[in-house]
């Protein structure tokens, strides 16, 4: 379709040859000295000026020349570059001599042409608006013909309690949420912080626009990180009371504010039919600076395990479920937190509860077609029992659906960032910037601890 | 009581066709019916409505070209073997040749490929002369017709002008020898010297299976607006830019190079396929010639072709109604594409997201081997079909001559 480089000069050498032809015609020299007749003279001057043109443009003067002297009605389509400048911002095209007579009136010409630019060649806003509109009715529409036919609602729980990072990790969480086209409500659990109490969380959520249920836990978020494992255990437990309480119905998953979740997840977990899981990479790291040789040693961890622990179900070859992959906390043996914000590496525990989604007709106390392989959990709390990972409300993991390709894709990510628990925080909006960097210029007067 | 005996079974009885015809609703609502305007005819059965009759050539003119390079198989000309390939064992193929209504010769002259792949046209009008002199010396339905019965398969980028530079193909015109021939070609450009008023305009070759592979789920979200891999300036034989593509290439990317809702580079990842199926439109703008396999990428992802390129005529354009299904942008007009394609309104999107979904639309453009109901092999016999019967003027009065057999440079008449 496009020539090669087969013969790579065809242009000039067509050119260059009619163009010697005026100037040799031109510059032919007479007997008589040239010097002495004016008109020799002149058509020296020329001859040189010519040289000189020739020299510094090369063919497009040659062209010119040919379109000027050489000008016949047999070369229609001789090209017309010279009267376009290239690249210059909305010249118009500039068409060549007419067309003969007798040819169909073709408006395509062949030649060069020039290259058009409009003034301001950027994008305009509005009609990046108008593109996403159409994105979207287009995906919405692959959504109807191709997508799950009758959504589940979900039930989203979020375990969370008013601290310096909460608004960055819950406005995260919840632009997440608002992005899901499906029915979901919203439980957010909240414990007690350090500070006294405050309706921070209750504001961000009334800008969510999202259907919330806001409920209160009684306690005090615990400092040791073991203990808040289980202080957050305890909270996602009274969340699935309420849910067994109301018999809310939907898919449950457990979504912990510093979490980051892709949207794949939750159009998979629409194929749960009780309990499913998926795989969960684990960001560990550490909140210290390093110095380089502590970089050194984190590289060769790195390159034992593999680049990002994941935990998640473990297939066989027949894609059934055959086991778990859980985290190796021994590379971290040395390094791990202890306190909330100490720059220790955070390690979640062997499986996390982020990676498992529930029916939430498991919880119900009746069900039609509930599963016997289901823990009553009015029970489990009776007894007071540690409840690790939803495993533990299982009475037969095998049952356990893995989702994403059978745990090969993963779905989620499974971080956390804190600031010290003494760390003090303007209260109050993060959104308006000019308002927070007068507060810090406020605070700064006073003991201020951050750390990033 | 007696009105109301007969409610209640019709009651029942709509109610099962109401839903009925809502699953119906729901499968076309995926896609919708192609008529252009020879009417719906993209799913016409050729067999039993023409008679074709594929002369016996020696094997230097297919065969053993073939042999000699066996790239012509898979390159975006190989319309023309697998053309005689799919004759040979078609039920329209006659072995009588009293009985045909269109004659076949099988020549590739689009198989003289330089080591980088690409045809060289040289030998080409000396061949295809050598070729008709042949038919018209062994059997005696050239001389009858002149040709006006014959057709032959010219895929090179300007058709029968046998030249890949559009100045030095215009200047050759068509081959005078096929003056009167049907030509099945894939350049077509309205007031073109190369392209005749009878010529049936077909798609490049495609490899089916290639595009098969690449197939991701349909449920993967279309999130790049507009998509294209390709050169904006070709700087080997172009350098200055404004020949190559008439200059709207190389305005394309000056204008939208920075712009995010254009996925636009010269750099082919190993994902095109992937990405023009995540893609809602994708440009085809002309190169040096005007048409590109790119449009059959298009039409079989679902990507909706943008057509820049003046007066290009489409393959099967009486069959396949190319103003619904594709965005046709002027040259003068790619400053502005951005406006022009934005300000399309979704449910028009939509529609032509539908037609391009018809499987019928996807199987005309490909050559699959073995040849399958409704692909690009029945287009064209279905085209050659619609002309049927030859006009009177087709057959001439004995000792009447039209062609001049000494036509053309003198080059072309050397034996080949």
């Amino acid at each position: 379709m496009k020539p090669s480089a087969l013969q790579p000069n065809r242009r000039v050498i067509s050119f260059r040859s009619p163009t010697a032809a005026p100037l040799d015609g031109g510059a032919a020299p007479s007997d008589d000295p040239l010097i002495r007749s004016p008109a020799g003279l002149f058509w020296l001057l020329l001859h040189a000026i010519c040289c000189l043109l020739s020299l510094a443009l090369g063919y497009r003067f040659a062209r010119f020349l040919v379109f000027l002297f050489l000008f016949s009605p047999s070369f229609p389509l001789s090209s017309p570059g010279l009267l376009l400048l290239h690249r210059r911002p909305d010249l118009p095209l500039s068409l060549p001599q007419p067309p003969p007579p007798n040819a169909t009136a073709s408006r395509v010409v062949v030649g060069r042409h020039g290259i058009r630019v409009r003034a301001w060649p950027h994008p305009d806003p509005a009609e990046v608006i108008s593109a996403h509109r159409i994105l979207g009715r287009v995906q919405r529409e692959q959504r109807l013909q191709y997508g799950v036919r009758n959504p589940h609602p979900l039930l989203v729980v979020t375990p969370t309690y008013s601290r310096t990072f909460q608004a960055l990790h819950l406005t995260g969480l919840l632009h997440s949420l608002q992005l899901i086209p499906y029915p979901l409500t919203w439980l957010v659990v909240e414990a007690a912080g350090r500070g006294a109490a405050s309706n921070e969380t209750a504001n961000l959520l009334a800008r969510s626009r999202l259907p919330v249920l806001h409920l209160p836990f009684p306690g005090r978020m615990p400092l040791r990180w073991s203990d808040r494992h289980r202080f957050e255990s305890r909270m996602r437990l009274h969340a699935l009371r309420v849910i067994k309480e109301r018999r809310l119905d939907g898919i449950v998953v457990f979504a912990d504010d510093s979490n980051i979740h892709s949207m794949e997840l939750f159009d998979e977990i629409q194929k749960v039919k009780w309990v499913g899981a998926a795989s969960v990479g684990i960001l560990a790291h550490s909140g210290k600076l390093e110095t380089a040789a502590q970089r050194q040693l984190s590289k060769e961890v790195e390159e034992e395990n593999s680049p990002v622990p994941i935990q998640g179900p473990a297939c066989n070859s027949s894609d059934q479920l055959a086991g778990w992959h859980t985290f190796n906390s021994l590379p971290y043996v040395n390094k791990s937190a202890t306190f909330v914000g100490d720059g220790g590496t955070v390690l979640p525990r062997n499986l996390e509860w982020a990676g498992f989604v529930l029916n939430s007709k498991l919880l119900w106390k009746e069900a039609e077609q509930k599963p016997d392989w289901v823990r009553d959990l009015d029970e489990v709390v009776r007894n007071g029992e540690e409840i690790e990972s939803p495993l533990d409300l299982l009475k037969d993991a095998s049952f356990v659906e893995p989702l994403g390709s059978c745990g090969k894709k993963v779905l989620l990510w499974w971080l956390r960032v804190d600031a010290r628990y003494d760390s003090k925080f303007p209260p109050g909006k993060w959104e308006n910037s000019a308002d927070l960097v007068w507060r810090e210029t406020r605070a700064r007067g006073r003991d201020v601890v951050y750390r990033s | 009581m007696g009105k109301g005996s007969w409610l209640l079974p019709l009651l029942l009885v709509s109610s099962l066709l109401g839903t009925i015809s809502v699953q119906e609703l729901e499968q076309r609502h995926r896609t919708e019916r192609i008529s252009g305007s020879a009417g719906d005819v993209l799913e016409d059965d050729p067999v039993g409505r023409l008679k074709v009759f594929v002369y016996e050539l020696p094997s230097k003119y297919n065969k053993k070209i073939l042999q000699k390079d066996s790239r012509c198989l898979t390159h975006m000309f190989a319309a023309e073997i697998f053309m005689h390939r799919f004759l040979l064992s078609s039920p329209v193929r006659t072995l009588n040749p009293e009985e045909a209504d269109w004659f076949y010769t099988p020549v590739y002259t689009t198989c003289d490929l330089t080591p980088n792949g690409l045809p060289l046209p040289f030998k080409s009008p000396r061949m295809m002369r050598s070729a008709i002199q042949l038919i018209a010396s062994n059997w005696p339905y050239w001389n009858r017709s002149e040709g006006a019965d014959h057709f032959f398969v010219v895929p090179h980028d300007f058709g029968a002008c046998f030249h890949y530079q559009e100045e030095k193909a215009i200047e050759r015109g068509i081959l005078p020898l096929l003056q009167r021939a049907t030509l099945v070609q894939t350049f077509g450009q309205r007031n073109h010297v190369c392209l005749k008023e009878s010529s049936i305009i077909i798609p490049p070759y495609a490899p089916p299976q290639k595009m098969q592979a690449h197939l991701i789920p349909p449920d993967t979200p279309r999130s790049i607006f507009v998509y294209f891999r390709g050169l904006f300036y070709d700087v080997g034989n172009d350098p200055e830019g404004g020949y190559y593509a008439r200059g709207a290439r190389a305005s394309v990317w000056e204008n939208f190079k920075d712009n995010p809702l254009f996925d636009i580079s010269t750099e082919h990842p190993i994902t095109y396929y992937e990405d023009m199926q995540r893609a809602v439109f994708c440009l085809c703008p002309l190169g040096w010639a005007p048409w590109s396999p790119r449009l059959v990428e298009g039409v079989i992802f679902g990507c909706i072709p943008v057509i820049i390129a003046d007066d290009i005529v489409l393959p099967f354009a009486d069959a396949i109604p190319w103003e619904d299904i594709g965005v046709f942008v002027a040259e003068k007009d790619v400053p502005k594409l951005d406006t022009i394609l934005t300000s399309i309104p979704p449910e028009v999107v939509l529609r032509k997201q539908r037609l391009l979904a018809n499987p019928s639309m996807k199987q005309a453009m490909l050559f699959p081997q073995p040849a399958q109901p409704g692909d690009a092999f029945h287009q064209i016999l279905n085209g050659l079909a619609r002309k049927l019967p030859h006009p009177r003027n087709a057959y001439l009065k004995p000792g009447e001559k039209i062609l001049n057999w000494t036509a053309g440079p003198v080059g072309d008449l050397k034996p080949w």
